[in-house]
């Protein structure tokens, strides 16, 4: 990379007594952007975030902001600042001084002081409201707040720790556009930790997955979504079907696969180096499966079955079909394609259901953890 | 409510309440007020007059006294906050489950025993032939053995003993409920311990703080032990000389004054305490 | 300062020193009053002159033991005869109080819930005083009326009850009404909804979820009780409790007999004091 990114990991780890939290984690975010770290809790992602923020010291590795190491640099001289995860707003102040409370550490003048909190709110859309207490604001507004207090400092990093978590659900929707659009007002580089993959999907540049301490894979969302590296970001990210299956055939990329139960797949090695009586998990996403009333709409598909409508789960553009298939009992489940040609399927009916090999992505299944 | 049935409830309820807070707390009050007026001219011939607060202000060890039990329970009470506060906050902030359940029953166990039995122990270890004088003769940082007992620094350390348990518990009390992500996001802002103890933590155990300070002043103000105790006869505490007047000198009427005037006293601190903090007594007490 | 925040070693070391030293204040004198209760000698003070059991036990003067030690015995007889009458006084009002304050809406609520957190804040000299001059104000008005001597007015027993009977409901109050607050009352509506009256659901449903705040604040108010110095000195009269003979004694001079007495002491009060821990860790 040309230029000097903003934050930089190398080989960061963190052990605590028992177990590994964070393993050998290498990463670096250029400049301005929207980094987000994905993973179930328990992954050490907020570990990792404490180690950038200076509350935790890694067992070892480096940490550089600005091509310059911080290990050294204790929280409150980190040019990082950091947006918690119940905000941390300090209720025994007003507004304007929780916003100003970082200035004021800096033995900045007070009539500066005064200045530049106005001028922040005004950029996260609060305007006036300094002289307000905390316990005054809505939820949505005590985010930007939070935001606002960070970003007076003008930070090189702005770290989040699941700020979204405690919101209710249509006004985490309105916050997810809202913390993208603030980013992009700042310019200033996120990173943002989520177990909502929602949330890192819709607002991020990049995306880590991170699993039991290590990153997974490191991708746009379009990549992690669309080329998973590994069966656990394939799982993680979006929602797929599995099967476990055995490698019967290969040729080339292409794989011949059988199931314990018997069942007959054709698939793609995902990431390569599969070969032939490997066990392996197989993953194919609910969009990209065909459903039809006639067999010959489906029989030309490398992967032809058919199947029981065992329920519907309508809930508009995003309405499901659950399939049992008549082959091997399995459950199976189908996006309703939003041409009106199935709304009136019921349960019960029996439809022909198929998709092609490249999108069924296969991982060798001892890699799963 | 509106039923009689449940009227009479609330008088069923309300009366014992009623009962024990008129005859026992406020008509003694007012009975004891009215005493204070009244100056005896005669066998058994009283005239109303505030000529026992007279005497009082003209009699200077009188208002000396009072001065000094005033004075000394500030201190104490400022000396048990900077002692414990430190306490409270490694109770509350440094330790967790097993070791801060464990270190919190510590500072209350003292507590469940007499004031007499503590200062008591105090006598034991700070008299002449005590434990304190003989360790250091043994040492050999002295060669006879020193009187601790009756002087004023004495009276302090039985103040501040005593007084200990009704600081820390409010303390940490507050200091726990302080979420930990308020000291890092101070932290993180660029604060420092002296701003973040100044900005962040003592305004936030301000009530904890202010419970304490009235409640330990309150039993500095009103103790009785301690002073005569470990600061001897003429350790000159106001209570002796309420004590005095009723049981030995038999004038009711002047020490029904100088009970008004400490009590008087005490609601004034009281009242300042919880104007200055923006507190409510309800909320400082009712817990 | 908390973890996760490095602070110099010296300063973690100093600040555990201070922990350390301040624990050891604290338990130091209660330490010495328990050894000295061995120290086979006429004074409760160095030197160390051997163990004995004598305080406890001793029969011949002068080292008479605890147990065989008449006005000790019968003074701890008075202290918990008045602990006794003043817990099952204060925890039956304290018990009327909750359910009016948390169940009532009145006016001059809020001024009697104040008026009732008086007690907390009138030092104990006082409020022994002023029952003091009220009762015997009564006494002599009724006697110079009847002609006939009312006994029970003055210092005694009954005032000692009194006296601290006045200030300990406030606690009971306090801890009752804290119990009284959780309770959910949908449980009582329950239980009216399936034919109870109104009396019977508070009987079989509301008081049981408060007797351990009742036990608890009931042991509260018997150590209190027994605890009690100033209001009782105002107030005491020929039958003198526990502190009250044990402060006479320690004016005279001090054996280590008074030791023996502290000791158990101690360990009564340790005893109820775990007990209503228990409780309260129980019912929470």
């Amino acid at each position: 990379m040309s230029e000097i990114a903003d934050l930089e990991c190398r080989e960061l780890s963190k052990s605590f007594l028992d177990f590994q939290a964070v393993k050998d984690v290498s990463f670096s975010v250029p400049k301005g952007t929207f980094f987000s770290i994905l993973g179930p809790s328990g992954c050490g992602k907020t570990t990792l975030l404490r180690m950038i923020a200076g509350f935790q010291e890694p067992t070892s590795g480096d940490l550089l902001i600005k091509n310059k190491s911080v290990l050294d640099v204790p929280p409150n001289k980190r040019p990082v600042s950091m947006v918690f995860q119940h905000l941390a707003l300090f209720p025994m102040m007003n507004i304007a001084a929780n916003v100003g409370f970082g200035l004021r550490q800096r033995g900045v003048d007070k009539r500066e002081i005064e200045k530049r909190v106005e001028t922040v709110l005004e950029r996260v859309g609060l305007p006036g409201v300094g002289n307000r207490s905390i316990n005054q604001l809505s939820g949505g507004q005590k985010q930007r707040v939070a935001i606002a207090r960070c970003m007076v400092l003008e930070p090189d990093v702005l770290l989040l720790d699941e700020p979204l978590g405690a919101l209710d659900l249509k006004l985490r929707e309105h916050m997810k556009i809202e913390l993208k659009k603030l980013q992009a007002e700042f310019n200033t580089t996120f990173v943002y930790i989520t177990h909502d993959q929602s949330e890192a999907l819709v607002m991020s540049d990049q995306i880590a997955v991170m699993n039991h301490g290590v990153f997974e894979q490191i991708g746009t969302a379009r990549e992690l979504y669309y080329q998973p590296k590994t069966a656990f970001v394939a799982g993680f990210v979006g929602e797929a079907n599995k099967y476990d299956a055995k490698v019967t055939a290969k040729n080339g990329d292409a794989l011949k696969l059988v199931t314990g139960d018997g069942v007959e797949l054709s698939g793609l090695d995902a990431v390569g180096g599969l070969n032939e009586g490997d066990r392996t998990q197989v993953f194919v996403r609910p969009e990209a499966i065909k459903i039809s009333r006639k067999q010959a709409d489906i029989k030309g598909m490398d992967n032809s079955h058919s199947g029981e409508i065992e329920s519907i789960l309508f809930n508009g553009a995003n309405s499901q079909l659950l399939l049992r298939d008549n082959s091997n009992g399995a459950q199976i489940n189908i996006t309703m394609p939003q041409t009106g040609e199935f709304r009136d399927l019921t349960r019960g009916d029996n439809v022909y259901f198929g998709w092609e090999a490249e999108q069924t992505r296969c991982y060798l299944a001892d890699k799963v953890s | 409510m509106t039923s009689d049935k449940s009227k009479l409830g609330f008088f069923l309820l309300l009366s014992p309440l009623l009962l024990w807070l008129m005859t026992l707390i406020i008509l003694p009050h007012v009975g004891m007020f009215f005493v204070s007026i009244s100056e005896k001219v005669g066998v058994r011939q009283y005239e109303t007059g505030f000529g026992n607060y007279a005497v009082f202000f003209n009699e200077p060890l009188y208002w000396n006294t009072f001065a000094r039990t005033a004075y000394m329970s500030i201190a104490a009470t400022f000396l048990t906050l900077m002692i414990g506060f430190p306490i409270a906050y490694y109770i509350a902030k440094l330790t967790k489950g097993r070791t801060k359940t464990t270190l919190f029953l510590m500072c209350l166990i003292p507590f469940w025993v007499s004031e007499l039995v503590r200062t008591f122990g105090w006598m034991i270890l700070l008299r002449e032939t005590g434990v304190v004088s003989n360790f250091l003769q043994y040492i050999g940082l002295v060669d006879g053995p020193i009187e601790f007992l009756y002087n004023d620094a004495a009276i302090m350390t039985g103040l501040v003993y005593t007084s200990m348990l009704f600081m820390v518990v409010p303390l940490v009390t507050t200091l726990d409920s302080l979420d930990d992500s308020l000291i890092e996001a101070s932290y993180d802002l660029g604060g420092n311990g002296y701003t973040i103890l100044r900005e962040i933590i003592i305004p936030h155990a301000m009530p904890g703080i202010v419970s304490g300070c009235i409640v330990v002043f309150m039993l500095s103000l009103g103790n009785y032990l301690t002073p005569i105790l470990l600061g001897g006869k003429d350790s000159l505490w106001f209570t002796g000389l309420i004590y005095s007047q009723f049981i030995t000198r038999f004038n009711w009427e002047l020490g029904s004054a100088f009970g008004f005037l400490l009590l008087g006293l005490s609601s004034l601190i009281v009242f300042v305490g919880l104007k200055l903090s923006r507190q409510s007594l309800t909320e400082t007490m009712g817990r | 300062m908390i973890t996760g925040i490095k602070q110099s070693p010296f300063f973690t070391w100093s600040y555990r020193a201070y922990v350390i030293l301040f624990f050891i204040y604290l338990a130091l004198p209660l330490a010495v009053v328990c050894v000295f209760a061995f120290n086979d000698s006429q004074f409760p003070s160095l030197p160390w002159d051997g163990f004995t059991l004598k305080w406890f036990f001793g029969t011949e003067s002068p080292s008479i033991g605890v147990f065989n030690e008449r006005s000790i015995i019968r003074s701890i007889g008075t202290s918990a005869f008045v602990a006794f009458w003043v817990a099952l006084l204060s925890v039956f009002v304290g018990t009327c109080n909750a359910f009016l304050f948390t169940r009532y809406e009145f006016r001059g609520k809020s001024l009697l819930y104040i008026v009732m957190l008086l007690p907390l804040i009138i030092p104990g000299i006082i409020l022994g005083i002023s029952i003091l001059v009220f009762t015997s104000n009564i006494a002599n008005f009724l006697e110079n009326a009847t002609g006939l001597w009312f006994d029970n007015l003055r210092p005694g027993l009954i005032l000692v009850i009194l006296g601290q009977f006045s200030f300990i409901t406030t606690f009971a109050t306090l801890v009752i009404s804290a119990r009284l607050q959780k309770f959910d009352l949908s449980l009582e509506e329950a239980a009216l909804n399936l034919g109870a009256t109104k009396f019977g659901a508070i009987r079989s449903i509301t008081l049981p979820f408060l007797y351990p705040a009742m036990i608890g604040a009931g042991v509260v108010a018997v150590l209190m009780s027994f605890e009690n110095f100033n209001t009782t000195l105002m107030l005491v009269g020929s039958d003198a409790p526990l502190t009250i003979t044990m402060f006479d004694r320690l004016k005279l001079g001090s054996t280590p007999v008074l030791n023996a007495v502290s000791l158990l002491l101690m360990v009564a009060s340790a005893i109820l004091g775990l007990m209503s821990l228990l409780l309260q860790r129980k019912s929470d």
